[in-house]
């Protein structure tokens, strides 16, 4: 008969992957745009205040970053439980901050000195005592636009809760 | 020569999506998005000396905040909760006691700041107050400034004040901040029960 018979064990076609490298550079640009680098390894655990009168951080690398909180679990045999202050990738003690500051000073250009801006990521269990010594330090080494890092919270009403 | 008419050879790209990989999955894990919000506060600058006379203000025009180490609040000597601050403060900045503040929408109390030029905010906390609470008493304060200037930016050009572009409406911004000036003032922290 005159039909044609079709070759059963054709193989599959191999899929096109000559795009897959566009693809990837394209997610590679967007994460390298959208994302900063991580600062620091946290030390102390931070568990932030909810404030909804927030303004957002503008140009990262006029910021500088003091923590504050009770060391994180792997820590507490050596450093205890205390409420402590971490700069950089290590705990400091009140007497380093101002030292600190000026040191971050000393490495921005002049003209970007003026518009440094501290934020303080203290955990919200933390006492004032400990937060008071701080801008007491920052006051001294005139840096005095500052910044308590806080988030929005998803419920408003949250916000008036005994418990927050 | 013999050479220059052979035909480049094609590079391979295969492996070109493996290298692209790997970057990205280097970015993926050393890089964060979280953005940094918060409150934005300006701290006064160290004086060795003390003021000596400190300008006299009226007892009427100073709002007292006090937080104690149990995170218990007083206004102006009453007890009171965390969610009624906001209300209290706007209250006593929009006053206006003297009458010269013609955007104000206050009751005109006598024992209330005279004019939002004049009224100041004194806020006390004990160095056992808990940060959480201390940001939330900022919070307050500050959203009552800006609650006042969401009003009045509504009243006079029908558009929300927070909502506003810092460059395109930078004039507006200006009037009503000087409208309603931001005077919060922070004393030096108690020391009981801590």
């Amino acid at each position: 008969m005159a039909v044609i018979k079709k070759k059963k064990d054709k193989a599959l076609p191999a899929v096109n992957t000559s795009a897959l490298p566009d693809i990837v550079f394209m997610l590679l640009f967007f994460f390298m745009v959208a994302t900063v680098m991580r600062e620091v390894d946290l030390k102390v655990a931070v568990n932030k205040p909810q404030a909804t009168e927030i303004q957002k951080l503008e140009r990262k690398s006029l910021v500088t970053y003091i923590y504050a909180g009770a060391p994180r679990q792997k820590y507490q045999d050596k450093f205890g439980k205390a409420p402590r202050i971490q700069l950089n990738d290590a705990f400091a003690s009140i007497d380093d901050v101002q030292a600190f500051v000026i040191q971050e000073r000393e490495a921005k250009s002049e003209e970007e000195r003026p518009m440094m801006t501290m934020s303080i990521k203290a955990d919200k269990s933390v006492k004032m005592g400990l937060i008071t010594d701080i801008k007491l330090q920052l006051r001294k080494a005139q840096a005095l636009k500052i910044n308590y890092s806080s988030l929005q919270p998803k419920n408003v009403d949250a916000l008036y809760s005994s418990e927050n | 020569m013999a050479r220059n008419k052979r035909a480049i050879p094609e590079i391979n790209a295969g492996s070109m999506a493996d290298i692209a990989f790997l970057l990205l999955i280097f970015y993926l894990v050393t890089t964060t998005m979280d953005t940094d919000k918060g409150i934005n506060r300006k701290l006064p600058p160290y004086d060795e000396e003390l003021v000596q006379d400190p300008p006299p203000i009226k007892e009427r025009n100073i709002f007292t905040v006090l937080v104690n180490s149990n995170d218990q609040l007083l206004v102006e000597d009453e007890y009171l909760e965390i969610s009624q601050l906001r209300e209290k403060a706007m209250e006593f900045i929009d006053n206006n006691g003297d009458g010269s503040c013609e955007h104000c929408k206050g009751y005109g109390m006598s024992n209330s700041s005279d004019n939002p030029d004049k009224a100041v905010i004194s806020l006390q906390n004990d160095r056992g107050t808990s940060y959480g609470m201390y940001v939330k008493v900022q919070n307050e304060l500050v959203a009552a400034y800006e609650d006042l200037r969401d009003q009045l930016a509504e009243r006079e050009y029908g558009r929300s004040y927070r909502e506003m572009d810092p460059e395109e409406d930078e004039e507006i911004i200006k009037e009503i901040k000087n409208a309603y000036p931001q005077k919060i003032s922070e004393a030096e922290p108690l020391n009981i029960g801590g």
